[in-house]
C-alpha cells in the first residue's frame, strides 16, 4: 500500500491553471472512463432531478380529490416523462455510468476496452435526453400547442397511433429513448468485452468483486433486452409516419404486440436497473461490517440465475391481458422463481453482516436501508406473482408502491450509498458525514410516508395514472400522506445535492483508502491518474488489499 | 334504505368472515399454510375499516358500501382472491418479520463499539457455509413451489374459457371515455351502468372501439383489459342486490381518470327489478308531442350524429340515449343525472368533463331549454 504513490496535489487539480474553456474542451473530448463516468452520473442526477420536479406536481396534484392544480392534459405529460426520465435517463445512465467508472478499477484495467465507443455511448445518451425533453418546445400536439410524450412510459399501442397521439410527442419519445437506448447498447457492450478480457493477471472471473460480476450480466441483458425494445420503436416509427400497421388492430395489426415487445425489454431493464445496485451493495457490506462476503460462489450463481429467468418473466406485467390460463400459470410460476436467487442475495447480506463489527458510517446507512426497503418491495413482488391478486391490483396505486419500493427504496438508495462510499475515489475528498446522515434519515422516512400508503389505495381500488380521483372512496388519507412525504424527501435530495457540491471543494482529504476496504479501486490514488495504475496490479484473492494488509492470513487459501 | 336494509338484513358482516373460511379452506386448506387465514380474517382488515358500512344509492334504493373495495366481495371470483389476498398477507408478513428481524438483530447485536475498535483487529472472517447457504435455497424454493401450485389452482378456479350456465351475456365495448354495454340476448344497447340480476351469473365479452381500457370493479372480479381486435372474456355473479363502483384500469388518454364503472345488480322481480328494466329497455323510446320541438334541434344539430335513439337517430359514436333517463349518473360517472347538470352538460361538456369528446354546440337558451327537455323525457 505505502508503495504506490499518494498524490495530494491531484486534489482539486481541475481548479488550477487552465482557462475554462480548455477545461470543458478536455470533458468533451475525453475518452477516460472515469470522466465519462463522472458526466454519466451528473447527468443523471439533473435528470434526477427534474424527474423529481415532475413527480413532486403530481403528488401536489393528487395531495386532494378533485383538485385543478394542473390540467389532465398535464398530468398525463408528467407521468409519462416521469417514468421514462427515471427508467432510461436516470437508472441507466448513473449505473452504466457507475460501472464504466468502477469496472477498469476493480480489474485492474487501464480503461475499458472500447474508449471511443465509451464516449460514444454516453454522448447518444445526453443528446437523446436532451431530444425527449426538446419536445417541451418543438413537439407539437392537438391544435398545434407545444407539448411533451403522453402516453405513459410503456406506450401502449394504439393509444400510440396516429389516430390517438396526433401531433408528434410520441415521435419525439420514440426517437429520444431510441438514441439513448443505442448509446446504452453501445456501454453494454463495452462493459461485457471490458470484463471478460481486460481483468489484471491473477484476477480470474472467479476472483472478480460480485460488483463486476453483476456488470458482466447487466451489460448481457442489455444486449438482450435493448435491441427488441429498438426494433419495436422502429416498427412504431413506421406505423406513425410510413403508414405500416404493426400495432394497429384496425388494420390488421396486433395492440398485444407490442406489449410483448415492450416487456420483453421492460422486465430485463428492471434487473438492468437493480443488479448493478445489488452489486454497489455486495461491495459496501463487507467493507463496513469488516468482513468477507458470504457465500461468494453462491452469490455469482443467483446473479447469473437471475439474468436467465429475467428474459423468461415480461409477461408479469400482462396478466390481465387476457393470455388465458396456461401462459398465465407458466410466467406466475417463472416470476417465483425468480423470488428464489433473489432471496438467496439477501440472507447472504444479513450472513455477511452477521458477526461482524458494523461501522455505520452514510455508504452502510444507504446500503442497509436498500436491504430493508428492497425486502419490501421483493414481497410485494411475491404478492404480484400470484396471478389473481395481479388481477385486482394489476394496474393500480399498489404496483406503484411496490416498483417505488424496489426502483427507489432499492436502486436509488443503493446509488446513494455507492455515491458516499466511491466519492472520495472520484472526487479525492470526503463527503460531510453529519449532512450524509441527515439526508439519509429524511430520505428513509420521506420515502415511507410517500410509498407505503400507495399500497392501501391501490387496494382501496385507485388505478395508476389518474389525474384526479374520486372523493368517498377512502382514498382522500391514503393520497395526503403520500404527497407530504415528498416534502421530506425532497429536503433529503436537497441536501445530498449540497454535500455533493460543497464537498468537493471544503471536505477533508480522503486519501487512498479512506474506508480501509479491501477491492483494487483503494489501490490507487484518489482521484486515480489518468492510467490508473502506475504498475500493472496482480492479485492473488478476491480481496488484493486484505491480502496486502494481512501477509500473515491471505485471502486465497480459504476461497 | 328502503329495499337495501331488507336485502342485506343484519347477515353481511357474519357472512364475510365466513365466507373466507369456507372459501380460504377448500382453495388451500390443503397447503398446510392455512393456519394464516383465521387469523387475518378474524382480525378484519384493518386498513378498509368501514367497508362493511354501507350507505344507501340515492337513485335507485340499492345498497352500496361506503368504500367499493376488493375487501367487501360480493361475487365467487371476488371472494376466492380476498380469501386468497390474506394468506398472501400471512406468507409475507411472516417471511417479513423473520427477514428483517435477522436483519434488525445483526444490526444491533453486530454493531462496532467502542473497545472493538479500539482493538483494532477485525473480526473472524466467515467465507460461507455450505449448511446454511442450502437452507436458505431450499426453503423459499418449497415455497414459492407451494405459492406456485395455489396460483395454478386459483386461475384455474376463476378463469373460465366458456359463460356458466344460465348466465347472463353483455358485450363491453370500452371507448375513450365511456363504456357501451349491449345485451345481445335482450336486444338492448345501454351506456356506462351495467344493469344485470343479482344471484345470476353474467359473461362479459370485453371490446374496445378505439385504445385499451381495462374493467375494473374490485367487489365482483379482478380487471380484465378491453383491447382492440383481442376479444376478452369476464365473469362474476353478484350475491346479493346492491351498486358496485369501479373504474377504468388501463390508461386510455386524456380522461382516463373520468371513466367511472357502475353496476347494479337488482333483484329479479318488483318495480325497480332487474326484468322491469328489461322491459322499460325494450320498450321504444317515449314520444310525447310537447318534446318535438327538442327533437328537431336534435336531429338538426350534430347530435344525431353521434348519439343513437332507437327508431330516432342512428350515431354509434357516443352513447346510445334511448333511454338516458333510467341512468343514474352522466359523463361515466362524472355527475349525478338531473335535469341541471344534463343542461349544463349538453350546454358546454368541458365544463363537467374537460378533454371530454363532445364538443359544445353552442345552442342559444331556447334549443337548450328545447333539447333539455327532450333527453329529459327519454325515461
Amino acid at each position: 500500500m505505502s508503495t504506490l504513490t499518494t498524490r495530494p496535489a491531484e486534489v482539486g487539480a481541475a481548479v488550477g491553471g487552465e482557462p475554462l474553456a480548455t477545461r470543458l474542451h478536455r470533458w468533451a473530448v475525453t475518452v477516460d472512463h472515469k470522466r465519462l463516468g463522472i458526466m454519466y452520473v451528473l447527468s443523471g442526477l439533473v435528470f434526477f432531478l427534474v424527474g423529481g420536479i415532475e413527480a413532486s406536481i403530481m403528488r401536489a396534484q393528487l395531495a386532494r380529490p378533485a383538485n385543478d392544480l394542473v390540467s389532465p392534459e398535464v398530468f398525463n405529460q408528467l407521468f409519462t416523462m416521469h417514468g421514462t426520465t427515471m427508467v432510461f435517463l436516470v437508472g441507466m445512465p448513473i449505473l452504466l455510468g457507475m460501472g464504466n467508472y468502477l469496472v477498469p478499477l476493480m480489474i485492474g484495467a487501464r480503461d475499458m476496452a472500447f474508449p471511443r465507443l465509451n464516449a460514444f455511448g454516453f454522448w447518444l445518451f445526453l443528446f437523446g435526453g436532451l431530444l425527449l425533453y426538446f419536445s417541451y418546445i418543438g413537439a407539437q400536439g392537438l391544435y398545434g400547442t407545444a407539448v411533451a410524450p403522453d402516453v405513459g412510459w410503456f406506450a401502449y399501442a394504439p393509444l400510440t397511433d396516429r389516430t390517438f397521439s396526433r401531433g408528434n410527442s410520441t415521435d419525439y419519445w420514440i426517437l429520444g429513448i431510441m438514441v439513448s437506448g443505442f448509446g446504452s447498447i453501445a456501454t453494454g457492450l463495452n462493459l461485457v468485452v471490458t470484463i471478460l478480457s481486460m481483468r489484471c493477471r491473477g484476477m480470474t472471473l472467479m476472483r472478480m468483486p460480485l460488483l463486476a460480476w453483476m456488470m458482466l450480466i447487466v451489460g448481457l441483458l442489455v444486449l438482450a433486452a435493448l435491441g427488441p425494445l429498438t426494433a419495436a420503436q422502429v416498427m412504431l416509427l413506421f406505423d406513425r409516419n410510413l403508414g405500416a400497421h404493426f400495432f394497429d388492430p384496425q388494420e390488421g395489426g396486433s395492440a398485444v404486440l407490442w406489449q410483448h415487445f415492450f416487456w420483453f425489454f421492460g422486465h430485463p431493464e428492471v434487473y438492468i436497473l437493480v443488479l448493478p445496485a445489488f452489486g454497489f451493495v455486495s461491495e459496501i457490506i463487507p467493507t463496513f461490517s469488516r468482513k468477507v462476503i458470504f457465500g461468494y460462489p453462491l452469490m455469482v450463481a443467483a446473479t447469473v440465475a437471475i439474468g436467465f429467468i429475467s428474459l423468461s418473466v415480461w409477461a408479469h406485467h400482462m396478466f390481465a391481458v387476457g393470455m388465458g390460463p396456461a401462459l398465465n400459470a407458466f410466467f406466475s410460476a417463472m416470476t417465483f422463481m425468480i423470488a428464489v436467487p433473489t432471496g438467496i442475495k439477501i440472507f447472504n447480506w444479513i450472513g455477511t453482516m452477521w458477526g461482524g463489527r458494523i461501522r455505520f458510517a452514510s455508504p452502510m446507512l444507504f446500503a442497509t436501508g436498500f436491504v430493508a426497503m428492497f425486502v419490501i418491495g421483493g414481497l410485494t413482488g411475491i404478492m404480484l406473482a400470484m396471478v389473481p391478486f395481479d388481477w385486482q391490483v394489476s394496474d393500480s396505486y399498489f404496483v406503484v408502491g411496490h416498483f417505488h419500493y424496489v426502483l427507489f427504496g432499492g436502486t436509488v438508495f443503493a446509488i446513494f450509498g455507492a455515491l458516499h462510499y466511491w466519492y472520495p475515489k472520484a472526487v479525492g475528498r470526503m463527503l460531510d458525514e453529519t449532512v450524509a446522515k441527515w439526508s439519509f434519515w429524511l430520505l428513509f422516512a420521506g420515502f415511507n410516508l410517500t410509498f407505503f400508503p400507495m399500497h392501501i389505495s391501490g387496494m382501496l381500488g385507485m388505478p395508476r395514472r389518474i389525474y384526479t380521483f374520486q372523493p368517498d372512496r377512502g382514498l382522500e388519507l391514503w393520497n395526503v400522506l403520500s404527497s407530504s412525504g415528498v416534502v421530506l424527501q425532497a429536503a433529503g435530495v436537497i441536501l445530498i445535492v449540497w454535500n455533493l457540491l460543497r464537498s468537493a471543494r471544503k471536505g477533508a482529504v480522503a486519501g487512498n483508502d479512506p474506508w480501509d476496504a479491501w477491492t483494487l479501486e483503494w489501490a490507487t490514488t484518489s482521484p486515480p491518474p489518468e492510467h490508473n495504475f502506475d504498475v500493472a496490479p496482480t492479485v492473488g484473492s478476491r480481496r488484493p488489499l486484505w491480502d496486502l494488509k494481512h501477509p500473515e492470513d491471505p485471502d486465497g487459501r480459504y476461497e | 334504505m328502503r329495499r337495501g336494509s331488507a336485502v342485506r338484513g343484519d347477515a353481511g358482516s357474519k357472512r364475510e368472515v365466513r365466507f373466507s373460511l369456507r372459501s380460504a379452506g377448500s382453495r388451500c386448506g390443503s397447503l398446510a399454510l392455512a393456519w394464516a387465514i383465521p387469523g387475518f380474517a378474524a382480525a378484519a382488515p384493518p386498513i378498509a375499516p368501514d367497508s362493511l358500512s354501507e350507505i344507501c344509492d340515492p337513485s335507485t334504493g340499492l345498497p352500496m358500501p361506503a368504500i367499493p373495495t376488493m375487501f367487501d366481495p360480493a361475487s365467487p371470483p371476488a371472494a376466492d382472491i380476498e380469501a386468497l389476498t390474506w394468506l398472501l398477507f400471512g406468507i409475507c408478513a411472516a417471511i417479513f418479520v423473520v427477514v428483517q428481524g435477522a436483519l434488525v438483530h445483526a444490526i444491533i447485536k453486530y454493531r462496532a463499539r467502542r473497545r472493538d475498535e479500539a482493538a483494532g483487529d477485525e473480526p473472524r472472517q466467515v467465507y460461507g457455509s455450505n449448511p446454511v447457504e442450502l437452507a436458505w435455497t431450499v426453503i423459499p424454493v418449497v415455497i414459492v413451489f407451494v405459492l406456485t401450485l395455489a396460483s395454478v389452482r386459483l386461475i384455474r378456479d376463476i378463469e373460465r374459457t366458456s359463460p356458466p350456465e344460465g348466465a347472463l351475456k353483455v358485450v363491453v365495448i370500452g371507448h375513450q371515455w365511456w363504456w357501451e354495454y349491449r345485451y345481445p340476448d335482450l336486444g338492448i344497447v345501454t351506456a356506462n351502468e351495467l344493469v344485470v340480476p343479482a344471484e345470476r351469473p353474467v359473461w362479459l365479452e370485453l371490446h374496445s372501439a378505439d385504445v385499451n381500457h381495462s374493467w375494473w370493479v374490485p367487489q365482483l372480479a379482478g380487471k380484465m383489459d378491453c383491447i382492440p381486435g383481442h376479444p376478452n372474456t369476464l365473469w362474476f355473479e353478484a350475491d346479493r342486490p346492491g351498486v358496485y363502483l369501479g373504474q377504468c384500469a388501463e390508461y386510455c388518454g386524456n380522461q382516463h381518470a373520468n371513466m367511472l364503472l357502475r353496476v347494479e345488480a337488482r333483484a329479479v322481480d318488483g318495480p325497480l327489478g332487474f326484468d322491469a328494466w328489461v322491459a322499460n329497455q325494450q320498450s321504444p323510446p317515449v314520444d310525447d308531442d310537447s318534446t318535438t320541438p327538442g327533437r328537431d334541434v336534435f336531429l338538426a344539430l350534430a347530435c344525431q350524429s353521434c348519439h343513437d335513439i332507437a327508431g330516432v337517430s342512428e350515431g354509434a359514436f357516443g352513447p346510445n340515449l334511448t333511454h338516458l333517463m333510467s341512468r343514474a349518473t352522466l359523463g361515466a360517472g362524472v355527475a349525478p343525472l338531473d335535469r341541471d347538470s344534463l343542461r349544463q352538460w349538453v350546454d358546454d361538456p368541458q365544463t363537467l368533463k374537460p378533454g371530454c369528446n363532445m364538443p359544445s354546440l353552442k345552442l342559444d337558451t331556447n334549443q337548450l331549454d328545447a333539447v333539455v327537455d327532450y333527453l329529459a323525457s327519454l325515461r
